[in-house]
């Protein structure tokens, strides 16, 4: 973390702004537990467990997803996140089930961590039925309104705006939820961002501006899309607390991301996070991954989040072989299952096709 | 409608609009409205003059001039259980928040397998009339007509501008109410809602035997003219109110074609892939053995709104444009 770059928060609260105290009844009446809801003791070995357990568990339903891919059972764009789980690990730990997560189309960490099934994941992948989007969303469009995951967005920055129309309704029911919104480095770079960003701040919005800065947009290098290219310093400006931080570190992502968490519930506005991470793998299944040499993807694999977590958990005499492997195994069980069971799902009938266009019932025609 | 007494019980379309956005604050605290100047500046077509002072500035919300940032707000609260009114200054305007409407609140219920609904209304200005010159003048209603997930409406009466944002609001999608900028000042004396208040159907504004006009928004009152003119020539011309743009209420439109047997389709907006190449097209898919004679069309010119008045009123449809057509279709 660059304290650098923190601001001070506005004092200059306007009085139709203050919040409210009275919480509206039976608003997160849909909300069901997720994995993100628990975490009393951050510091100890059995949560870093905890941590380790859910980095690994995406990494390997997505190198599952790459041989299914090959095997073309899933299609259409698909864009992994290996190398950067560190990031939706340590943020969701600083999310309850109440608060909600809006995200890109990078978001297969994003929706795991929150605690979608990796079933429904799956089944999605495969334009099952029993696909968190029932099958209409793939990759690129995971949702779970129940567990107030947004998204799933494949425009560039499409998300930000509404994850602060998400916070605005917090604000406005006097409600201390925080709305966590994902986007990348390219993003950065969007009227969109700039516009949600100067909002945020003006009308201090519960709203977390998760920048996930993995140093390219598609192929275009950090330095060859910002003319600043510290993300955090230009954040700043609208007036935002913002903190850089290392985002190959699962327990330093978490512990920005709780202190970030905390100041939003204490009305101090948005907070925005540039998490500098690396993503392993070309930018989508189609990309040869031509723009980068191999000695810096080396580099930044030497700081792999799951190796770094190992390490310092056997330093330590948290973790041994053993107890490494009934992890991995819980988790192939895992992902074997979300496998054999998208497999096996239905697809949705042809007939279901105009379904979900609007509200009303579906005119069979 | 266009005449200008001070009787008491008068009203205009910008004080049925303002009833209307009461109303709705006044019966659900979770309506709010947002956009550039709504607030303390009233409305800069003055619509929402004095509802700050009622609903204080949460309500009434001031934003800055983004477009895109406030549309997506809007389809934000909407899916955490508000209802927001969104107005943007005009239909060209929208344009930079085409990104958020299409790719976000046309979308989300879809790509969510059902998931996410957005009950989201948004207003804004559209059409020519007022030397506003190209980038203020625009009628691109027919644009969003073109994108399934949402509803489209355009009310053309006082009436409607009264009666048609309840059922909007209470709609579980997003629909976008297309406010045409001549119409603020029309006044007259209120009825009660035309037909029922539900955003389902058009409207027949008067009846006739001999030729259908079809129109919608800021062209009815001269299609009205037109219809007038017409009966002195001895031809009873029927109006149809399209009044919801999307869905197309395809019913209304053959039942009044079937009646008179020949149609004029007249729209503000530029004829080249326009609404009005949509209602033409449905006429010769639904009812094209009712014909007795081709389908007329009464358009914008193809070109950006000029500001010179009389370019400008070249380039609009004209009551006289409407009943020239309607002599070519019915000598
Ligand atoms: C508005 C828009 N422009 C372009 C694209 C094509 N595109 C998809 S991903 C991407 C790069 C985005 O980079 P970044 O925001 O850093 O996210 P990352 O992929 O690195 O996670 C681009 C240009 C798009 N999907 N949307």
């Amino acid at each position: 973390m660059s304290p650098a770059h923190e601001t001070r928060t506005r004092t200059t609260a306007k009085t139709s702004e203050a919040p409210k105290a009275a919480k509206t009844p039976g608003a997160s009446k849909r909300v069901r537990k997720s994995d993100g809801g628990s975490a009393p003791d951050r510091s100890g070995a059995a949560h870093r467990r905890d941590l380790l357990h859910a980095m690994l568990r995406i990494r390997r339903f997505e190198e599952r997803c790459v041989e299914l891919y090959s095997a073309a059972k899933i299609r259409g764009f698909v864009h992994l996140y290996i190398g950067e789980e560190a990031v939706a690990v340590g943020v969701n730990e600083a999310l309850t089930p109440d608060d909600a997560v809006v995200s890109t189309y990078r978001e297969h960490g994003h929706a795991l961590a929150r605690g979608i099934p990796a079933e429904a994941v799956m089944a999605e992948m495969y334009g099952r039925t029993t696909g968190c989007s029932g099958g209409r969303g793939g990759s690129m469009h995971l949702f779970d309104a129940g567990r107030r995951f947004y998204g799933g967005n494949a425009i560039v920055a499409g998300g930000i705006p509404l994850a602060a129309g998400l916070a605005l309704a917090d604000r406005m029911r006097g409600q201390s939820r925080v709305t966590c919104c994902f986007f990348g480095d390219g993003a950065f770079a969007e009227g969109e961002f700039h516009e949600t960003a100067n909002l945020a701040a003006l009308w201090r919005l519960p709203l977390l501006f998760a920048c996930e800065n993995n140093r390219y947009a598609m192929g275009t290098a950090l330095e060859r899309h910002q003319a600043q290219t510290d993300l955090a310093l230009r954040a700043a400006s609208y007036g935002m607390v913002s903190w850089a931080v290392d985002g190959m570190d699962a327990e330093a992502v978490e512990r920005a991301a709780h202190r970030a968490a905390e100041g939003i519930r204490a009305g101090a506005g948005p907070h925005f996070l540039e998490l500098r991470t690396y993503r392993f793998r070309a930018h989508s299944m189609y990309d040869p991954d031509r723009y980068r040499d191999k000695a810096e993807i080396e580099r930044w694999k030497a700081q792999d989040p799951i190796e770094r977590l190992t390490d310092r958990m056997r330093e330590r005499g948290e973790l041994d072989d053993e107890e490494l492997a009934a992890v991995e195994s819980r988790i192939d069980d895992e992902v074997g299952d979300a496998v054999e069971a998208a497999e096996r799902a239905p697809e949705e009938p042809a007939g279901s096709l105009l379904r979900h266009v609007t509200s009303a019932p579906t005119e069979v025609g | 409608m266009g005449t200008s007494r001070t009787d008491e019980r008068k009203t205009t379309y910008r004080e049925a609009l303002r009833e209307a956005l009461r109303e709705a604050m006044r019966s659900d605290d979770r309506v709010f409205l947002m956009g550039e100047d709504v607030g303390r500046y009233g409305g800069c077509f003055g619509v929402s003059l004095g509802l700050l002072e009622e609903f204080g500035p949460e309500r009434v919300r001031d934003t800055p001039l983004s477009e895109s940032a406030f549309v997506g707000a809007g389809i934000g609260a909407a899916l955490a259980g508000m209802r927001p009114i969104v107005e943007i200054m005009t239909v060209n305007f929208s344009l930079l928040a085409l990104d958020q409407i299409l790719n976000n609140a046309a979308t989300l219920l879809h790509m969510s397998g059902g998931q996410l609904p957005v009950p989201l209304v948004i207003r804004m200005t559209t059409g020519a009339g007022r030397q506003l010159a190209a980038q203020h003048s625009h009628s691109l209603e027919g644009w969003y007509a073109h994108i399934p997930g949402i509803r489209v409406i355009a009310p053309a009466t006082l009436e409607d501008a009264r009666h048609m944002l309840a059922p909007a609001l209470a709609d579980p999608d997003p629909v976008l109410i297309f406010e045409h900028g001549v119409l603020y000042n029309a006044s007259g004396e209120i009825g009660p809602p035309a037909a029922s208040a539900d955003l389902d159907h058009a409207a027949v504004r008067r009846s006739g035997t001999d030729i259908s006009l079809i129109t919608y928004g800021g062209s009815l009152p001269k299609v009205l003219m037109a219809a007038d003119e017409l009966a002195v020539d001895g031809i009873s011309a029927e109006v149809v109110d399209l009044r919801t743009l999307r869905p197309l209420d395809g019913e209304t439109i053959a039942a009044s074609v079937t009646r008179t047997h020949r149609a004029v389709v007249v729209d503000e907006a530029w004829r080249t892939g326009s609404l009005a190449a949509e209602v033409s097209a449905r006429i010769a898919e639904g009812s094209f053995y009712d014909l007795d004679a081709p389908v007329e069309r009464v358009c914008g010119a193809e070109c950006p709104m000029p500001y010179a008045r009389r370019l400008e009123e070249a380039a609009l449809p004209q009551p006289s444009d409407v009943v020239a057509a309607a002599h070519r279709a019915v000598d």
